[in-house]
């Protein structure tokens, strides 16, 4: 089977009676010729390197490579400790731990992709913050990645989970679907409540533009990912209360992929235009990558369609596709 | 179906920032390198797009380097290929090109080894998944993340149904297929991707059997 619609897994797992996570086992399984424990195990390591880098960037301070971010995981953990926050702490704790592997991540740590690196703080952040309430158990947690992976599948087959293609609200917008409607199956939620919690997660997402300052995964996709575990979660609640999402799940992935057509270049990872192009952002990149590279980066715009003159990086001379040199 | 399994979305494991900018351009390298089929020399990276306009914030460039030295995606040595390519004697050249109408990740990668040269062009499509649009100039798609056979031969009658004749024999099913050539009679490529590990004696028994395939490389990038 494809992984194309919610409706049909939501009716493929009601008719065997199954999860929506137990449903990607299943398939997984007869795709891959593996056993279910295999893939459980699998799952398992899969979710040890999440945790990894929570744990990693919450203890302790995590820089960037650029310097202009970094620490706010640790900050918020220490924060949250004090017991004055207007969220609950251990809300809360989502964001600090999104955040802290969102900055592993910046500083070329190890992480998990889910969907993307520039969106693995949130699954991360909201299952290790579920783990460490007490409430649920490893094993259930692994089979909340298979939930979170079968609507993965279906954002990734109909629409984008790429930046460049359909914007942050393909990456951080399908991290976010995935975290609620995972946080349903974990709390005991139907098939529908995950399709209704995808639905109203992806909502809050739609129009959100791929702007990184400097072309880094940093700034905005670092806070974006702690802001958007909290999302996640509340999505999750609010599916679980039996709040619907009018618009139907489908037809939410399928605007998210038009209105990703629809956006600008500029605003779709190419570090040009939004937060990238203010003069602060602006201001930011030439301080990273300094003149030398300001220039190297200032090759032919999309304008050019043309030119083929490329700014080389201490190598061999021009180029022409076609020449094999 | 771009995307069928659970650690297509969960996953890879791998050293940031980007997925499709970090991991697939290591991907993308380590098919480069596998295609070659020898230790590159000389490469250069022209890349397209979104590739071009942030390779440097997300360390694109580090991570192609990396993935033609051989490196996989969650090596901590990645932030140091342009230590490891030196200590390899790799010359490389980045260039920034439009390549036209193409996905905006993309880049083409020329590579030289001590025999031969392949020119790759190659995008990375989101999560880390990536693939290949075109093999030397010719219009060959795979993504590498099965076992996938290349075939370089000359064009004849019957090629594809002796080929196909021994992975049956020998238990491999077809799982995408494609063939492209320069001219009839001539030059042509076939690219096979396979469910099962590929094993040593299907490579001797395609080589023994049929006399007009020149080469053979396999490209497995798990």
């Amino acid at each position: 089977m494809a992984f194309t619609h919610l409706h049909e897994l939501i009716r493929m797992a009601n008719e065997r009676g199954v999860t929506i996570g137990q449903l990607m086992l299943e398939v997984e399984a007869e795709q891959t010729g593996r056993t279910k424990e295999e893939i459980l195990a699998r799952m398992a390591r899969q979710f040890d390197v999440m945790e990894e880098a929570v744990r990693k960037g919450t203890r302790e301070p995590v820089m960037t490579r650029s310097g202009i971010t970094g620490g706010d995981g640790h900050r918020m953990h220490a924060y949250l400790q004090r017991g004055q926050s207007f969220v609950h702490p251990d809300t809360l704790r989502a964001t600090a731990y999104a955040l802290a592997v969102s900055e592993v991540n910046a500083g070329m740590g190890r992480i998990v992709a889910t969907p993307t690196a520039g969106s693995a703080g949130i699954l991360p952040g909201v299952l290790v913050a579920a783990l460490d309430s007490g409430r649920y158990r490893r094993e259930e947690l692994v089979m909340a990645l298979l939930t979170a992976a079968a609507i993965g599948l279906v954002i990734a087959n109909s629409a984008s989970i790429s930046g460049a293609a359909g914007g942050c609200q393909a990456e951080v917008g399908s991290a976010t679907a995935m975290a609620a409607g995972a946080l349903v199956e974990l709390a005991g939620g139907t098939p529908e409540q995950v399709g209704h919690a995808v639905g109203l997660a992806l909502k809050n997402s739609l129009g959100l533009v791929c702007d990184p300052v400097g072309g880094l995964v940093e700034v905005p996709c670092i806070v974006r990912n702690g802001l958007h575990a909290i999302t996640a979660m509340t999505a999750a609640d609010m599916a679980l209360a039996g709040v619907r999402s009018v618009i139907p799940p489908d037809e939410v992935i399928a605007v998210l992929h038009e209105i990703g057509k629809d956006m600008p270049v500029s605003l779709r990872e190419t570090g040009i235009g939004g937060l990238a192009g203010t003069p602060t952002g602006k201001a930011l990149r030439e301080k990273v990558f300094g003149d030398r590279a300001a220039r190297r980066n200032a090759g032919p715009t999309l304008a050019e369609a043309a030119c083929r003159e490329p700014a080389v990086a201490g190598g061999t001379g021009e180029s022409h596709r076609g020449d094999a040199s | 179906m771009k995307y069928q399994s659970a650690f297509d979305i969960i996953g890879p494991v791998m050293v940031g920032p980007s997925s499709s900018h970090t991991a697939g351009a290591v991907r993308i390298g380590n098919i480069v390198r596998q295609v070659l089929g020898e230790a590159p020399r000389r490469v250069k990276f022209e890349l397209a797009g979104s590739f071009a306009e942030t390779y440097r914030g997300h360390g694109t460039d580090l991570a192609l380097l990396a993935g033609v030295l051989g490196l996989p995606t969650d090596s901590e040595d990645i932030p140091n290929a342009e230590q490891v390519a030196a200590s390899h004697g790799l010359q490389y050249a980045f260039a920034k090109v439009n390549l036209g109408q193409v996905h905006p990740n993309t880049v083409l990668v020329t590579a030289t080894g001590d025999t031969r040269t392949v020119q790759v062009l190659a995008s990375s499509i989101g999560g880390g998944k990536v693939e290949v649009q075109e093999l030397d100039g010719l219009p060959l798609k795979f993504s590498g993340e099965r076992p996938t056979l290349i075939l370089y031969h000359e064009d004849r009658k019957g090629f594809l149904a002796t080929v196909s004749r021994i992975l049956d024999a020998s238990g491999y099913n077809i799982a995408r297929l494609a063939l492209e050539r320069r001219s009839r009679g001539g030059e042509a490529v076939t690219v096979c991707e396979v469910d099962e590990a590929v094993q040593e004696d299907l490579v001797q028994a395609l080589r023994g059997s049929i006399p007009v395939l020149r080469d053979i490389r396999l490209v497995y990038v798990a």
